[in-house]
């Protein structure tokens, strides 16, 4: 248990630093998306809600994770659909166009 | 079929490729060009992920995981069809969402366990309740304004970072507690329904200007919040993500902080909204020199190089589609025309380019501060539109001013300034702008989407070369 609990402060940190050098790439131009799109991958935490409305292992759990869900489901779906319709619209000015 | 062998291990496999591809999803957005391939990885993770967690031996009622899962996707699509103007406050709303579950989840968790809890636990599932209350109210606060459903001028009373840091003191006072005795579980709706009233009251000074930090700062909660709550489930999956989203909100609320010359501290703290209160009195009418549309578009037809900078007052006005045409019209006639967009220009990071991609204006032609202001001397049209505080000289040479230091776009460097502006009253921060009155600016008065179009209309009349 306690190895478990410092294994995930080590996956933490190094999460964390692989972010700030990922992100630190990203340019201005895609800041907005990138906000969504990083909103959209947040809401994995609808893998919890799901554990623990299924398993059933209380009333109030499986309320709670329910309504849990919907709100995470609701961010994965809106958020990948909005970042894919912002990014589509960026183009580069190469091909002349009309 | 939850009760095959090695369902356990297939579960493992689908979360460890499910991060891979999240990593992976972040690095191709770096650039237009493989951002949609980004997008991709991210949906495959997300449905493997989903799809193995569904496999989990212990879940024995799926009816309702069904019905609300299709809830959330029947949610979910409209908000993800808004408007291009609605961006900021969608986002605002998905931060809540994303909070509302992670509170959710740690509730239930913490009366699934208690009064079993070891003090490492209860710290993180403290944090996990504390920063996702506090995300979802103030999300929700935020979004409101966005939206104008609550009053976007900021609220400010004496004593309030008192109150505020009490508030939050007395969350983490009761954490404490529980940290020590996980037994005394009636104090435990304390820690939902402190934080909750926090997120209001740290939102309630925020002005419209500061949006784009506090957006950013909320996104980076919800994100720590749903690490910690990777950390309650043992989930490496969720503490990565958490992670990845934590640091993309703490890169962004830097940036958007150095961009308004703020101490990372004051950010940290949530020290928005003080500048308001300086500087609205000494107000005396000084002259201004204003042009029609037609002299704005001789003047724009005979420049060869023109820099459009766009503020929130366009996004307002809708006026990106007119800014197309006008960006046509003088491609056509040959002046180069590029964008200057300052990074805390609109109500959230990245807002102008958006709004301008929308309209079908190159990503190329939209260029950073850092990068436009080595032209701006070199150009002979800088055209504002919408745009107040960014463009403000003061920033550079007033050091009684409230935002003295804070970088911004050299627009008064142009040979010609123009500037469209409903009228001379005062911006949002209620701080004058001496740009207004130089001798080379032009104030062009009007409606940003009907004086572009005047505009257009007159470079579309008149053909020669001005």
């Amino acid at each position: 248990m306690k190895l478990d609990l410092l294994s995930s402060l080590y996956v933490f940190m190094l999460a964390a630093f692989i972010g700030f050098e990922v992100i630190r790439r990203v340019s201005p131009l895609l800041h907005t998306p990138l906000m969504s799109l990083t909103n959209a991958l947040d809401a994995i935490a609808v893998v919890g809600a799901i554990i623990l409305a299924g398993e059933h292992k209380s009333n109030l759990a499986a309320i709670l994770g329910t309504i849990a869900i919907v709100a995470a489901t609701s961010n994965v779906v809106g958020g990948f659909i909005i970042t894919d319709r912002m990014l589509r619209m960026f183009k580069s000015s190469g091909p002349k166009k009309p | 079929m939850n009760n095959f062998a090695g369902a356990d291990t297939l579960i493992e496999i689908c979360y460890f490729i499910a991060t891979a591809l999240f990593i992976l999803s972040l690095k191709w957005l770096s650039s237009p060009a493989t951002a949609r391939r980004g997008v991709l990885a991210g949906e495959v993770g997300m449905a493997l992920a989903i799809g193995g967690t569904l496999l989990h031996h212990g879940i024995v009622d799926y009816k309702w995981l069904a019905i609300a899962l299709v809830l959330g996707t029947i949610i979910g699509i409209p908000l993800g069809n808004v408007q291009m103007t609605a961006v900021p406050q969608r986002t605002a709303l998905s931060h809540a969402f994303g909070a509302l579950c992670v509170t959710l989840v740690g509730t239930a968790e913490f009366y699934l366990r208690a009064p079993d809890i070891s003090p490492f636990m209860m710290t993180v599932l403290s944090m996990e309740v504390i920063l996702g209350s506090l995300t979802f109210t103030g999300s929700l606060m935020a979004a409101g304004k966005l939206q104008e459903i609550l009053p976007q001028r900021p609220i400010t009373y004496k004593g309030q970072n008192f109150v505020n840091l009490g508030l939050l003191g007395s969350a983490v006072v009761v954490a404490g507690i529980l940290v020590a005795h996980p037994e005394q579980m009636r104090l435990f709706p304390a820690l939902i329904i402190v934080p909750l009233i926090f997120g209001v009251m740290l939102i309630i000074p925020i002005g419209g200007a500061d949006m784009p930090t506090v957006i950013s700062l909320l996104n980076s909660y919800a994100g720590l919040s749903a690490a910690a709550m990777g950390f309650v489930l043992n989930s490496k999956l969720l503490i990565i993500a958490g992670a990845l989203d934590g640091s993309s909100g703490f890169i962004l609320s830097v940036i958007m902080s150095k961009a308004m010359n703020r101490s990372f501290t004051n950010v940290l703290f949530g020290g928005f909204g003080q500048i308001q209160a300086a500087a609205t009195g000494a107000k005396e009418a000084r002259p201004v020199k204003s042009a029609t549309p037609e002299e704005a578009a001789s003047i724009l037809s005979a420049a060869n190089k023109v820099v459009i900078v766009p503020g929130y007052g366009m996004a307002v006005a809708q006026a990106q589609h007119k800014v197309r045409e006008l960006y046509d019209a003088l491609t056509k006639r040959g002046v180069e025309v590029t964008f200057g967009i300052h990074p805390v220009a609109g109500r959230m990071p990245g807002h102008m380019n958006v709004l301008l991609a929308e309209a079908d204006i190159p990503y190329d032609k939209l260029l950073e501060m850092d990068n436009i202001n080595g032209d701006l001397p070199q150009t002979d049209v800088a055209l504002v539109i919408g745009a107040n505080d960014v463009t403000n000289p003061a920033a550079r040479t007033d050091a009684s001013s409230p935002i003295y230091g804070m970088p911004i776009l050299d627009v008064d460097k142009a040979r010609t300034v123009m500037v469209i502006k409903r009228s001379m009253a005062a911006g949002f921060a209620g701080i004058d702008n001496p740009l207004y009155y130089l001798d080379h600016t032009l104030m062009l008065f009007g409606d940003a989407k009907n004086f572009v179009g005047n505009i257009v209309r007159e470079l579309s009349g008149g053909d020669g070369h001005g």
